[in-house]
């Protein structure tokens, strides 16, 4: 039985690949041959959806936008999430307990409860439609996400970590970040990762808080599947590009990604 | 740990709570405000008390959209965490299968939601689609834009292509982290397979596998984008779990107090459930 332990995984993988595989096959078909002819590869092969995707503004800026709000929620997330998860780990206050489950709360909330109400606030304040309302938007859940990994890595690190630097003279600011972020570097890592992947992956708020100039590339990919007939060609090579950013990513955190799924509570 | 009681600690999270705040408060009370009112456009309301409640939780589409996500939620949980143990087990232990095998089971957890559903469609389009046509081509009479029961086969399938890999990773950090020492005193004792499993990894494992049905809980019960963009929540309503039905009627047809009763009830169902998964984590926690 041992023999034939490396068949579960591997039947696995091929189980994930053939939905991917099938995508990219169809982005290199033009959507004539994809709608007549049934193939496992393409017969006339093309990069022409792909040129169409990297010289139509309107495609590419999709990407622009996506990857846009997605760097600033990661950044706003793990700025605020830092000295907050730092707190929840070194110290009690009123209410913390509390505090802390009301923020998981709300990574609990449906999007599609929160939808309707964003959309008239972000109107209401003149945010509608910039990439800042998007990445506030998704502060909602990676915010809670991002306390809760980093409180994991900080609880990690003994406490005398912090006394010793202390009695050695330094302030809080600089022990904060010269010795603190430092030693959990890889905690800041891993969240950031998180931070990304799921406002990357996120499209109902995204959507309903943007109309053209900060409209993500998801959004993009629906709207013209709609109106344009289904080209379903040019659909599958601008869902192909969106797989790449995720894969870059996970390519540098490959080794912590298993501790970080886990939220560094193993 | 033992932490230090220090209130000025309230600086620290005072950024988190505005953000979140921000976020969650004013929306929040924007739908409470709905739930209990009726809206004539323009800006004006009328109290109408506890009768979108009333209307929701007697009428038969939440029961039965309620009812479908029941069902949906648990066929995955069911599926996903069996599946998802299985697979960390076997997984390789060292050497270049580790980093091959875990960049290649993420894939499918970073590519956006709408993309996973638009994939899938695609795949599984009964005549141009490598899923559809393999299993006409078996003899099955499978279409999942006509028949309830391929969307759901297909819903299903998709969510665990989608999600079993979380488990996966959940588990293998939690066998990762048991020192080989155990398994030593396993095979010395002459403990057998099962036993191994039984007595020494799920153990183990427990404090992450709460956390893998936790997350699997949740996120599969708000689903929203991966059904909208394949089945569209058809055949007719049959896969039109509840944030499908409540964006319909919030957005589509502008039902603006019942969807508000409804989102209210819905985010309390899943606070209920989440509450008490918490409590078991943070209990398993305190122990070790």
């Amino acid at each position: 039985m041992k023999k034939y332990k490396w068949l579960v995984p591997t039947l696995y993988i091929i189980f994930l690949m053939l939905p991917i595989y099938w995508l990219i096959n169809m982005s290199f078909k033009t959507t004539t041959e994809i709608i007549n002819t049934y193939s496992l590869w393409p017969q006339k092969f093309t990069t022409e959806n792909y040129v169409k995707i990297f010289t139509d503004s309107t495609w590419y800026m999709g990407y622009v936008n996506s990857i846009t709000y997605t760097v600033f929620n990661t950044i706003i997330s793990v700025a605020a999430a830092l000295p907050a998860a730092y707190a929840f780990s070194r110290y009690k206050f009123l209410g913390d307990k509390h505090l802390f489950f009301w923020l998981l709360t709300n990574r609990m909330a449906p999007p599609a409860v929160f939808a309707l109400p964003f959309f008239q606030f972000y109107s209401s304040v003149n945010l509608f439609d910039t990439h800042i309302a998007v990445a506030l938007s998704h502060c909602l859940f990676n915010i809670p996400l991002a306390v809760w990994i980093l409180e994991g890595f900080m609880s990690a690190v003994p406490k005398e970590l912090d006394e010793t630097a202390y009695v050695d003279g330094y302030s809080f600011g600089r022990f904060f970040f010269k010795i603190f972020v430092p030693t959990i570097a890889a905690g800041i890592g891993i969240t950031m990762f998180f931070c990304f992947m799921f406002s990357w992956v996120e499209l109902l708020l995204a959507k309903t808080l943007t109309a053209t100039a900060a409209k993500p590339i998801a959004a993009t990919m629906t709207r013209t599947a709609s109106t344009s007939g289904y080209e379903l060609g040019l659909l599958a090579a601008a869902g192909t590009l969106t797989i790449i950013p995720g894969a870059i990513v996970i390519y540098f955190v490959k080794n912590y990604i298993a501790k970080g799924f886990a939220m560094g509570r193993v | 740990m033992n932490k230090t009681i220090n209130q000025k600690a309230w600086y620290f999270v005072i950024p988190v709570f505005v953000l979140v705040a921000f976020n969650a408060a004013i929306p929040l009370m924007t739908v409470v405000n709905y739930s209990f009112q009726e809206t004539f456009g323009n800006n004006v309301f009328a109290w109408e008390g506890t009768r979108w409640f009333k209307q929701i939780l007697l009428s038969e589409r939440f029961h039965a959209a309620l009812g479908r996500q029941i069902a949906f939620t648990f066929i995955i949980l069911l599926i996903q965490i069996p599946l998802g143990i299985a697979i960390a087990l076997t997984m390789p232990k060292k050497g270049l299968g580790v980093p091959v095998c875990l960049i290649l089971m993420s894939m499918p957890l970073l590519i956006p939601w709408n993309v996973v559903g638009a994939m899938w469609n695609i795949f599984a389009l009964p005549d141009i689609g490598f899923l559809g046509h393999t299993l006409n081509s078996m003899g099955f009479d499978y279409n999942f834009t006509q028949q309830p029961g391929d969307a759901w086969f297909t819903t299903i399938l998709m969510d665990v292509w989608h999600w079993t890999s979380l488990v996966v990773l959940l588990s293998y950090a939690g066998l990762n982290s048991i020192q080989p020492a155990y398994y030593q005193a396993a095979e010395i004792d002459g403990a057998s397979r099962w036993a191994t499993f039984r007595y020494i990894e799920l153990p183990k494992m427990k404090k992450v596998l709460t956390l893998a049905i936790l997350l699997r809980f949740m996120d599969s019960f708000m689903i929203y984008t991966e059904p909208f963009v394949l089945t569209g929540g058809g055949p007719g309503n049959t896969t039109a779990f509840l944030s499908i039905d409540l964006v319909k009627m919030a957005l589509g047809q502008f039902d603006l107090g019942p969807a508000a009763a409804m989102s209210l009830i819905y985010f309390f169902i899943v606070l209920l459930v989440c509450w008490v998964f918490y409590n078991l984590m943070m209990k398993n926690e305190a122990k070790s």
